[in-house]
């Protein structure tokens, strides 16, 4: 009998071609006040170049850092949103052939499990819509009904996504050497090293490298 | 005195066989993208590739008459009726190789198929290429195949590579009791009320029942043949007869011909691989002129200078000019024993016995590699899958013998076209060499790995499960010779790998093929590119 494996799929870049911000910008533009949408909106765009240095500095900062902007968001709007958010952002963003490399999956025998560094309301209707079995993400802590752009530790992303894999598998009962991995991006090495199977999906010129070097393959998802 | 017809006859047979005497000059073997120029020891049989056959000449015409006078069918203009769904088939871009000079023998065959499909009234056409588990072909190679405007006509829309990983793209013909044996076919292809199969012969082993049978299947229809048992049982690919390989496929195809009705067209060709500049190529080298030599020279010299990569395009640019010897259609079976009566006569050289030691020169190319990279697995199956078949029945080398090929058996993978063999290469082969326990541990993994199914589907490489049929392939090779040398090979580990000895020249392994046989070891050299088979007596 073969040993239980997953597939496991970062979400930003890999899956979909936005990013954590557009998810944010989306909220800030659905604020429910002509003052709120300006005065977020504002902030955010304004603070776009201050995003980009930091992720390209250390993505658990930037994370940090960004999940700061969720304060004061009331948690029933935030989950009411992300329904709309999911058709309106998410949905569109959608590689077309996503599907496709999900259902390969599947039909090979993997479960199939989202590790994104997005947080899990607004991440839960696209999970639903890929019919995926499982997501790790990261968690917005609320003080009293509202967000306080804090998010419960340990935050996922880099080493963290491998420690939350290798958590899972082991409660799960799966193979961790026959599970597969995918992501775009340089900062999710750890999480491509941890699976026996990881591949590189449109990856940036770092992770392309690294996946030349020890020959993972490399998806160009369109 | 001998009467002229046996003389005739004995010069024809014997003329393409020369026995390396004294002075005769240095015999120029492919390597890779180069050429070595080797003195082979006194005594050493080289065996040369027949002439090219003459051409038909008026290939259209040719296929008028095939298709208007089929095997055992009705002509194709009786098969047509207005309005009804006809699928072309056509052999994908493993065959000839090289690709040859435009138009392509497929362009032909489709301009004369469509033509007459739009006088009868058939609008319903598609062409799909048969490309099995083998890489989608890419557009500009597509446009290549059928020429332009048939290009523009059909794809892509009515013009694409069989899928078959697409889960609603396949219909399941027949099953075994036990479930283990399929007969699938790409769904277009079953609903079609007729499929006309464009066949290109450039080995025996192409065309029959092995057209359909393997071309537009997928993965579980594949297993009934490309197995390790089927392959251990396979005497000879190129002789049906001697082919457990083409039994299977026989089989298949026989179950695909009581569910389908299939028009196949299939086309023989010449020996003509190169063209002018490098034609000299087809020559003895006792016929060089001064002129072929410092051709040879200026070729070797350039090739050596370039950077590999950039010798691989030089060679992979230069197409080759066949010449169409045959055209036959009609049912399966009497369409392809005409087309292999036609195949071996331009290629079957007959031999006097086999020999201890075999020498066979590995080209650029491969099947598998058609602008890509020869990689270590390709070498591999080159040399054990393809040269070593090619004889009717008896292998040229004897039970237990040497087989040298000169090769630097680089290690170079193309991860576009094949990203699965490199895992193959690096993860399988250091753990175990035994088919069998590859088929067993491995195979239903690279089969079904996402990411190379998805590669598959939607890049251009080959699917996951391909490098371990290429590890089959070469299973019948490796389970009849005792010593495999790799001459020239550059490094040590790709030789060791695949469980070869390696040297620096071709001299030093023939000293240690000798070592390893004995002195009076005979020894046969394959000249080949061109293409030549052997018929051991």
């Amino acid at each position: 009998m073969p040993a239980a494996k997953a597939a496991f799929y970062d979400v930003d870049g890999t899956l979909v071609k936005t990013n954590v911000v557009h998810v944010y910008a989306y909220y800030a533009m659905n604020r429910g006040s002509i003052l709120g949408i300006a005065g977020r909106t504002l902030a955010t765009a304004a603070s776009v170049p201050l995003f980009a240095a930091m992720d390209a500095l250390d993505r658990k900062t930037f994370n940090e850092f960004f999940y700061r902007y969720y304060a004061g968001l009331s948690e029933d709007r935030l989950v009411a949103i992300a329904e709309d958010m999911f058709e309106d952002v998410l949905k569109p963003a959608l590689y077309e052939q996503t599907r496709d490399l999900i259902d390969q999956a599947r039909r090979a025998g993997c479960r199939i499990v989202l590790v994104t560094g997005a947080l899990d309301f607004s991440m839960r209707p696209l999970a639903r819509y890929l019919g995926a079995d499982d997501m790790i993400a990261n968690k917005m802590q609320f003080v009293g009904g509202k967000a306080n752009g804090k998010v419960i530790p340990p935050i996922i992303e880099g080493a963290n996504k491998a420690n939350a894999i290798r958590s899972y598998c082991v409660r799960e009962g799966l193979a961790l050497e026959q599970c597969h991995g995918y992501s775009d991006s340089a900062s999710d090495y750890a999480m491509l090293s941890v699976v026996g199977r990881p591949t590189a999906v449109n990856p940036d010129m770092r992770l392309r490298s690294i996946a030349r070097a020890y020959n993972w393959p490399i998806l160009d998802l369109k | 005195m001998r009467p002229l017809k046996t003389l005739q006859k004995l010069y024809d047979e014997e003329s393409q066989v020369v026995i390396t005497e004294k002075g005769s000059p240095p015999r120029a073997l492919f390597y890779g993208e180069n050429f070595l120029l080797e003195d082979l020891p006194v005594g050493t049989r080289v065996i040369f590739p027949r002439p090219p056959l003459a051409g038909v000449p008026n290939v259209k015409a040719a296929i008028r008459w095939a298709i208007n006078h089929p095997e055992d069918m009705e002509p194709l203009h009786a098969l047509l009726r207005p309005g009804m769904r006809l699928t072309c088939v056509i052999d994908d871009i493993s065959v000839p190789l090289p690709p040859m000079a435009t138009p392509d023998v497929r362009q032909s065959i489709l301009e004369v198929v469509l033509e007459l499909c739009a006088d009868s009234g058939v609008d319903d056409v598609h062409l799909v290429i048969a490309n099995a588990l083998h890489r989608r072909m890419t557009e500009g190679e597509m446009r290549r195949m059928v020429g332009q405007k048939i290009y523009d006509a059909y794809y892509p829309d009515r013009y694409y590579n069989h899928d078959a990983e697409d889960p609603d793209g396949m219909v399941e013909l027949e099953r075994t009791p036990c479930g283990t044996h399929v007969v699938a076919v790409n769904r277009r292809v079953a609903e079609s009320d007729l499929v006309v199969y464009v066949n290109v012969n450039f080995v025996p082993m192409n065309g029959g029942h092995k057209s359909m049978g393997t071309g537009v299947t997928n993965y579980a229809g594949l297993r009934a043949h490309h197995n390790p048992k089927t392959i251990r049982s396979s005497e000879s690919y190129m002789e049906p007869s001697r082919s457990e390989l083409y039994r299977r496929n026989e089989r298949v195809g026989k179950a695909i011909d009581k569910h389908l009705k299939v028009f196949h067209i299939e086309t023989s060709l010449n020996n003509r691989m190169f063209g002018p500049g490098v034609d000299f190529l087809h020559k003895k080298e006792e016929d060089y002129t001064e002129g072929d030599r410092l051709k040879l020279h200026g070729m070797r010299y350039a090739l050596g200078k370039l950077p590999r990569a950039a010798a691989r395009k030089v060679l992979n640019s230069i197409p080759a000019p066949y010449d169409v010897t045959g055209v036959f259609a009609g049912a399966t079976e009497p369409t392809h024993a005409k087309t292999l009566e036609k195949s071996w006569q331009q290629y079957v050289v007959p031999v006097q016995g086999q020999s201890d030691i075999v020498i066979f020169p590995i080209p650029f190319i491969s099947p598998y590699s058609v602008n890509s990279v020869l990689n270590p697995l390709l070498v591999q199956v080159m040399a054990l899958g393809y040269f070593f078949n090619l004889n009717r029945g008896v292998p040229l080398v004897k039970k237990g013998g040497v087989i040298i090929l000169t090769h630097p058996a680089f290690d170079e993978f193309d991860p576009v076209q094949h990203p699965s063999y490199i895992e193959f290469f690096n993860r399988v082969l250091p753990e175990t060499r035994d088919a069998m326990e590859i088929e067993q541990k491995y195979e239903k993994e690279f089969a079904e790995n996402p990411s190379y199914v998805h590669l598959y589907r939607k890049g251009n490489a080959y699917h996951g499960v391909h490098p371990l049929y290429m590890w089959y392939w070469g299973e019948n090779g490796r389970q009849h010779v005792g010593k495999v040398i790799c001459a020239g090979a550059e490094n040590n580990h790709v030789p060791a790998l695949l469980g070869w000895d390696r040297t620096d020249t071709l001299t030093e392994a023939i000293e240690e093929a000798r070592g390893f046989m004995g002195r009076s070891a005979s020894i046969s050299l394959l000249r080949i590119a061109p293409t030549v088979m052997v018929d051991v007596k």
